[in-house]
């Protein structure tokens, strides 16, 4: 069964975000797990302007592909190159190692705790 | 949705960590740890697969080579007892029914190895051929487990797993035949402890297994056909003889990818009721040389002739995202076709699919365009397979 990292806060498409300013964002290993092995990350790029619940990437895995949400509006201030250099680090470490960008908030989009993200997703917070 | 039906092997599955996933109609497993390893172990050792959920059905009787030549595309009556071949079973129209694997037993009996997803129709089909022969369509699948040895490993492994007389009639197999052996001692083989003869009641001894070198992943390897009752016996066998040779389970992802890359078809993506076997490049399958007026063979003789409007071929992407089914295939500013299955090749390191084209974009080295989600990408027209084993 997957696992909810406690301490996070989780949108609905799976993106979780830190508490730190700017914030990281990365994706829950649900996701993670449902992808399979992921080979290929395409983030945005540093000054693009993100926008609450739009596509802003996309994650390949060898069996499916799948789009990236932003679960905030704001600015990338930096994109995680180790995690382009090595797309397994999202099924390695989902909520370490395989950040993907940080964002200077503006706004934030619904945002589940750790606990009901868990719930809806049958998985256990660790 | 209705329930789906598990193998003989699913706890097997289940005790190895597995993913599962609904696979024309049976829950079968997706991965166990890590897809590319598996796929990585079959290219380099050995990967073990359980197959059960494809159909096995028996044809017997002294019309069975007549029979088969009238209800299948290829000569059937030609093959050597030991020997199997590749053959489709197609519609009126020429529309492929199902891809098979066909046996040759005896002289007046055959296995037919259809699809999971399909083994009903097949055998509604053939039963349905079968009138004014003096032939029997029996459906063993419910009963018949499927476990397959694939990689350059797989030899050695068999020739541990075999009892000793039967050693040489391994080496001695060619690729698409079979022969009849039986398993080493399973008691001694799995140390003879509760944990493993308690499997079944009254089982250990030895166990007779139909072995055929035959396979789905570009690689050697065996495929064995073994009763549901004994079918955890080998499993286990294969398990424990394989893991110091690097075998692994390895789940449908893995065999995906490698059937991909051998550039094999999927009865579903590359063929269907809407494809002809000329279109699949599958035209040598088909015998126009046998007397027998096969189910279809008048709309096949009329596709030859005419001369196929899409043909298959493999693409390979010039960047790191890869086509998926379903992804259209531009050139010169139109759609020219369309992907049936692509993705990033674990051993080639790059995309590769299989695409229906307009033939005149066919030739290799044509450069084309994969509409990857609204951004066309660079892809360029290969030779199938793609990738292709050394010895």
């Amino acid at each position: 069964m997957s696992t909810v990292q406690a301490g996070l806060r989780y949108s609905v498409e799976h993106e979780w975000v830190n508490a730190e300013s700017p914030v990281a964002v990365g994706v829950s290993q649900v996701a993670a797990d449902a992808l399979g092995e992921v080979v290929y990350v395409d983030l945005p790029e540093v000054g693009a302007q993100l926008t609450a619940g739009q596509v802003c990437g996309e994650i390949e895995s060898t069996k499916s592909v799948s789009e990236l949400y932003s679960p905030v509006s704001g600015e990338v201030v930096e994109v995680n190159d180790a995690v382009v250099a090595d797309p397994a680090l999202v099924n390695a470490d989902p909520y370490g190692a395989a950040w993907l960008f940080k964002v200077a908030v503006t706004e934030e989009g619904p945002l589940l705790s750790a606990e009901e993200y868990a719930s809806q997703n049958d998985a256990t917070v660790a | 949705m209705s329930e789906l039906k598990h193998t003989a092997l699913h706890e097997e599955h289940a005790a190895l960590g597995a993913s599962f996933t609904d696979f024309g109609g049976w829950d079968m497993p997706l991965r166990y740890v890590s897809e590319l390893a598996e796929h990585r172990a079959v290219r380099e050792a050995a990967g073990l697969f359980d197959l059960s959920h494809m159909g096995e059905v028996w044809v017997s009787g002294p019309d069975a080579a007549t029979f088969l030549n009238t209800a299948l595309v290829g000569n059937l009556a030609v093959i050597a007892v030991g020997k199997a071949k590749y053959s489709l079973i197609v519609n009126e129209q020429g529309g492929i029914i199902d891809d098979l694997i066909v046996y040759r037993i005896a002289e007046t009996r055959y296995l037919v190895v259809p699809n999971a997803g399909n083994a009903p129709t097949v055998v509604a089909e053939l039963t349905a051929r079968a009138a004014g022969f003096d032939v029997e369509v029996v459906d063993a699948s419910a009963d018949t487990s499927l476990i397959a040895v694939q990689g350059p490993a797989s030899e050695a492994i068999l020739l541990d797993m075999v009892r000793e007389e039967d050693r040489q009639a391994v080496i001695d197999l060619p690729y698409y035949a079979w022969v009849a052996v039986k398993s080493g001692d399973i008691d001694a083989a799995l140390g003879g402890g509760a944990e493993n003869t308690a499997v079944v009641d009254g089982a250990g001894g030895s166990i007779d297994v139909l072995l055929a070198r035959t396979g789905y992943t570009g690689e050697d390897g065996f495929e064995l056909y073994v009763p549901n009752d004994r079918a955890a016996e080998i499993w286990r066998l294969a398990l424990s003889l394989g893991e110091p040779r690097g075998l692994i389970a390895a789940g449908l992802a893995a065999r995906d990818s490698l059937r991909l890359e051998a550039g094999m078809p999927l009865y579903g993506n590359e063929l269907g009721l809407d494809t002809t076997p000329f279109e699949a490049g599958l035209g040598p399958v088909v015998s126009f040389k046998k007397d027998e007026a096969f189910v279809g063979r008048a709309a096949l003789e009329a596709v030859k002739e005419a001369g196929a409007n899409r043909v298959l071929v493999g693409l390979r992407g010039a960047g790191r995202r890869a086509g998926r089914g379903g992804y259209a295939v531009h050139a010169g500013g139109a759609q020219i076709g369309a992907i049936t299955s692509g993705q990033p090749s674990p051993t080639l390191g790059y995309p590769v699919a299989i695409a229906y084209v307009d033939p005149a974009f066919a030739e290799v080295g044509t450069a084309v365009e994969v509409d990857l989600r609204g951004k066309l990408e660079p892809f360029e027209v290969v030779a199938l397979p793609f990738y292709k084993r050394n010895n």
